[in-house]
Formats: structure tokens, sequence, C-alpha cells
């Protein structure tokens, strides 16, 4: 067990991205909601943070436990529910620094798949919806902590550091179910990039739109500050330019290129039945 | 015909292969493999790191009628790699459920069933897996506005990981007894919480809690069946015949946070207790 103190990117990074906008105050200590200015429009902000003294002792450190699914979930949708009659629909921003999903018994009893699956289906939705879904990694975007928070955004951006990670499971536990040693798994992700812990592998997987390259992420101010924003506006401002909702996106990268081929030859064979329709080729 | 008819009433669904099970489950003589074997979609990934890789990655889609209407099976291979998502078998199953959610909106009425054997990302393609697991949900979201998306664990590998989420969004969950849910494998909880917050090793304190009668008793899986292929077969036919859900599991936040706001967290949690909670009504 980790004795390092648990990150403050994620609240930092709110407070300093909405000006300390106030926070909404139906949600518990560990999620922090609120709404604060994008370019010329309001956005939603929505950012997990450590609580110590969250009620669920396994999810104290950031993680996204029980409670914390269910409430992203509940923000995104009182969003959606607030916008439906409206053309322009509300941005919704995830301030990303989840160290990994809650691993307890009481989340598993509970059904923590079941709140992780709503905050997923919320963003989803949203980006269905509309709302253009902007996903700020800051810090790290661990497996189904990330899965229930931002993944489902439109656009991507992440701050060039080390660390900034994206990964499926922490490196200890990914040895054990592998039945390597962590040396093995670190030689291994320095020739795979799939498996490595670091923001330009995971970059160079194509699901990105943005890395930024700052001074000090710890503490953003300034210039700092100002290149994360004109990020998130040039995002606001790329997803209302592109009428599509889905995550193709991301499937340029040639570290992704067998998805790529799925996803082509699938299309053509999906059709083979039905020759009465046109048949869409996808060029690669 | 009679025949096999009767073989099928008393023939187990958990011993047939991913490939079997999809053939049992949709209308004789209707099914159509998509991205067959021959076409030798292989990861790209594993070779490289000395583990072989199957021509199909794991994954079966076969495209053909449910109840005389249009349908499409993913069915995962639990035998091979512990059910893992790779970047091929992912693209698989997002790209064929985009592919759903497409022709509903042309005007083919196309449901999804989903057969979950997986322990989740498939930690030797980590990021590309879960950048997969990232495209199901969204997908599972889209296509489950027009049609019923059915999810099944039969067993005996489970639901585990990212994958959990993605049944988790699914208009319908169909347990066995055999099967289980979960976000977190076991190994991995004790490996990050200790022996004492879960035991890898106990099996019936595992079922207990995620095991699917635990899940059908608490409103977290939607049909509990007899291991028989003509059980299977009925179940997934009513569930289909009862079109969307009026509202899915995934959109009760509002339930599901004022049932955690009562539990009691200073003990550890029981399977009864979950029982008891639940059963005040989470199911719509």
């Amino acid at each position: 067990m980790t004795s390092t103190p648990p990150s403050e990117r994620g609240a930092v990074w709110l407070a300093a991205l909405t000006g300390n906008a106030p926070l909404h105050e139906s949600y518990s200590a560990a999620l922090r909601v609120c709404h604060a200015p994008l370019a010329d429009t309001s956005a939603l902000y929505v950012c997990v943070v450590p609580d110590p003294a969250n009620r669920f002792p396994r999810a104290r450190n950031g993680e996204t436990g029980l409670v914390e699914g269910w409430e992203i979930a509940r923000a995104v949708q009182r969003q959606i529910a607030a916008d439906r009659e409206r053309e322009d629909k509300t941005p919704i921003v995830a301030v990303i620094d989840v160290p990994s999903q809650a691993y307890g018994r009481r989340e598993e009893a509970f059904g923590i798949h079941q709140a992780l699956a709503a905050a997923a289906a919320a963003y989803a939705e949203a980006r269905l919806a509309g709302h253009p879904v902007i996903g700020l990694i800051v810090g790290k975007a661990i497996s189904g902590a990330f899965l229930a928070h931002g993944y489902q955004a439109n656009r991507l951006i992440a701050i060039r550091d080390k660390q900034v990670q994206v990964h499926a499971m922490g490196k200890e536990s990914a040895a054990r179910i592998t039945m390597r040693s962590v040396d093995a798994l670190e030689e291994l992700a320095s020739v795979i990039p799939p498996m490595a812990y670091d923001i330009d592998s995971f970059a160079s997987l194509g699901l990105l739109w943005r890395t930024l390259e700052l001074q000090n992420p710890d503490a953003p101010a300034g210039a700092d500050l100002a290149i994360m924003q004109r990020a998130a506006e040039e995002a606001l401002t790329d997803i209302l330019a592109h009428p599509d909702r889905s995550l193709h996106d991301r499937l340029g990268a040639k570290n992704r290129r067998a998805t790529v081929k799925v996803r082509a030859l699938l299309r053509e064979q999906w059709h083979q039945d039905t020759p009465q329709q046109a048949r869409t080729t996808e060029t690669q | 015909m009679n025949d096999s008819q009767q073989l099928l009433q008393r023939a187990s669904f958990i011993e047939l292969n991913a490939r079997e099970r999809a053939h049992a489950l949709l209308d004789a003589g209707s099914a159509r493999e998509l991205l067959d074997p021959f076409e030798r979609l292989k990861s790209p990934w594993l070779e490289m790191q000395g583990v072989t890789a199957q021509a199909d990655d794991g994954v079966v889609l076969l495209k053909g009628a449910l109840a005389g209407q249009s349908a499409i099976v993913a069915a995962i291979e639990g035998a091979y790699q512990g059910g893992s998502m790779g970047e091929v078998g992912g693209a698989k199953i997002a790209a064929a459920l985009e592919l759903a959610a497409e022709d509903n909106r042309q005007g083919i009425q196309t449901c999804a069933l989903i057969l979950f054997e997986t322990g989740g990302v498939r930690l030797q393609e980590a990021n590309l897996g879960l950048a997969a697991i990232a495209d199901i949900p969204a997908a599972i979201v889209d296509l489950r506005r027009y049609q019923p998306v059915i999810g099944i664990t039969a067993g005996t590998v489970g639901c585990y990981g990212g994958m959990s989420i993605a049944a988790g969004l699914c208009s319908y969950l169909v347990m066995t007894r055999e099967a289980r849910l979960g976000l977190n494998g076991p190994a991995v909880i004790e490996q990050e919480a200790g022996l004492g917050e879960f035991d890898s090793r106990d099996r019936p304190f595992i079922w207990s809690f995620t095991g699917g009668q635990q899940r059908y008793r608490t409103g977290l899986a939607d049909a509990y069946v007899e291991d028989s292929v003509a059980d299977m077969q009925a179940t997934v036919r009513d569930l289909l015949k009862q079109g969307l859900p009026q509202q899915h599991r995934s959109a009760m936040h509002d339930d599901f946070l004022a049932r955690l706001a009562e539990v009691d967290t200073s003990a550890q949690a029981t399977p009864e207790q979950v029982r008891a909670l639940y059963e005040k009504g989470i199911r719509p």
C-alpha cells in the first residue's frame, strides 16, 4: 500500500480553470461540480478529488468509487435534462486525475461496476445529445476510473509530464496477473507502446487530441493556465466544427492500425447480405 | 429436428465454446460469421511477447436473426487468454455494435447479444485494450437507444474489469449460478487492498457477493437461468420481446445514491446486507 500523499492536481486545476467558481452543493466532498466560463459560454466542470473522510474507506485517495460514479452520472444527467430543449448544449469539461477505481469488498458488493457504467453512460449520452465533452488529463487516468470519468469525451487533452499517466492497471498488480516481475514488465513496456505508462507512448496510440508542454503542472497559473485554457477552447471550437458525435476521431494512429483494418473489413462483410443497401467503404 | 431439440433441452450452455454458444442463440440456419478465423485477424502485439495469437483473437461475431429479427452476437471466448480484450477482439465488438446502430438508423431493426466471458483488458495490450473498452460502452449506449442490447454472462470465467462496465450498460443482463460479475478481479483486490479485504482463494465468499444468484436477487442482473441451452434460448427471446426497458439501470442514479446513503460503512459488507438494501427497490 502506498504512502505517497494523494494527488492535488485535479483540485488545483479545477480551481484555476474555473476561477474558484462556487461548487454545487448536492455532491459529496469527493466530487466537485461547478459551472464556469469556457470561451464565451458556460460549461459544466466535473472533477473527482481525494476525500480523506470518505464514508467508503477504499475511496479516500481520489479513487473513483460507488458514490463518485453515481454522482458523476447525476451531475452529467442533470445537465442533459436541463438542456433538453436547447439547441446550444452546455459543454462539459472532465478534469481528470484519477489514480484508480476503488478496490474493496464493499465496492464489489454494492456493484461498483454499475456505478462506473452509469458515469460512462452519462458522458456518452451527453456526447450523443450534442454536448461538447472535453477531457483534460492533468494527472493519472487509470483503468476503470478513466473509463468512468473522461474516456467518453469528444476530445482528450493531456499534459506532457511524468505524473500524467494513462494505463489499464497499476504496475504491481499487472505484474502479478501476468505472472511477470515488475522489471520484466517495464522492459516490455519500453518496446510495446500500448503497455507503457508514459504519456508520449499513450499519445502514439492516437487517443489524444493534443498534448501540452507546461512549466509547472502542479501549480497552474499565468502562461501554463493560459495554454490549457486555449487548448480547451480550441477543442470546443473543433468539436462544434465537426458534426460527428462518435469517438472515430481517435482512430488514425499507426500504432492502432489493426483497429482500422478490423473496422474496414467488418463494414465490408456486414453489408454482404444486404445488397439493396449502398455499400460504404472506409478508406484507410 | 425433434431429436436434436430434445438433446438441446438437456444440453449445457456453459460447456459450449464461444462459437457454439453464439450459434445456439440465433435462429437455426440464420447465422453468418463475420471476420472468421480464416481472415487471420490476429493480435499484432502478442507474438512479440511470446504469446500465441489466435486467428479470431478470441472474439466470435455472428450476424443472423433472433426471433426473426436482425441480430448481431458478439461472443468472447473465455478459454483464450482468459477472455481478455485486446486491440483486435475489442475492435470487432465495438465496430459490430456501431454497425448495428447504423442499421437501426437506416430502418433495419437490429438488436445485439454480447456474451461476456472476460477478465477485462488484456494486459499485454493494456492501453489498446482499454481504448477498445471505451469504444464498446460508447457503442452500447448508442445502440440501446433503438434496440435492446442483451448481455449474458454464463460462466465460468465471469465478467470483470472494464467489460463489467459494458455489462452494466446492457438493456438486460442474464446470468447463471456459475457466472460472476464484478469490476475488480479477486486477485487484484487482494493485491491492492490485502487479504482481509478480499480473499481471492475463498470461492464461496466470492460467489456470495458477485455470483449470478446474488446479482439477480439484488437487481443488478435481470434474469437468472439454469445452465441449459434451451433456457438460454427462451430467455433471450423473452427479453427481446419485452423491448427496451422503461429506464436503463445506468440511469437510476437517484435510486442508487439514496440506497448507498443508508449503508453503514463502519462494518464490512455482507451479502445479506446488500440484498436487504437493494430489495427496497432499485428495479424500475
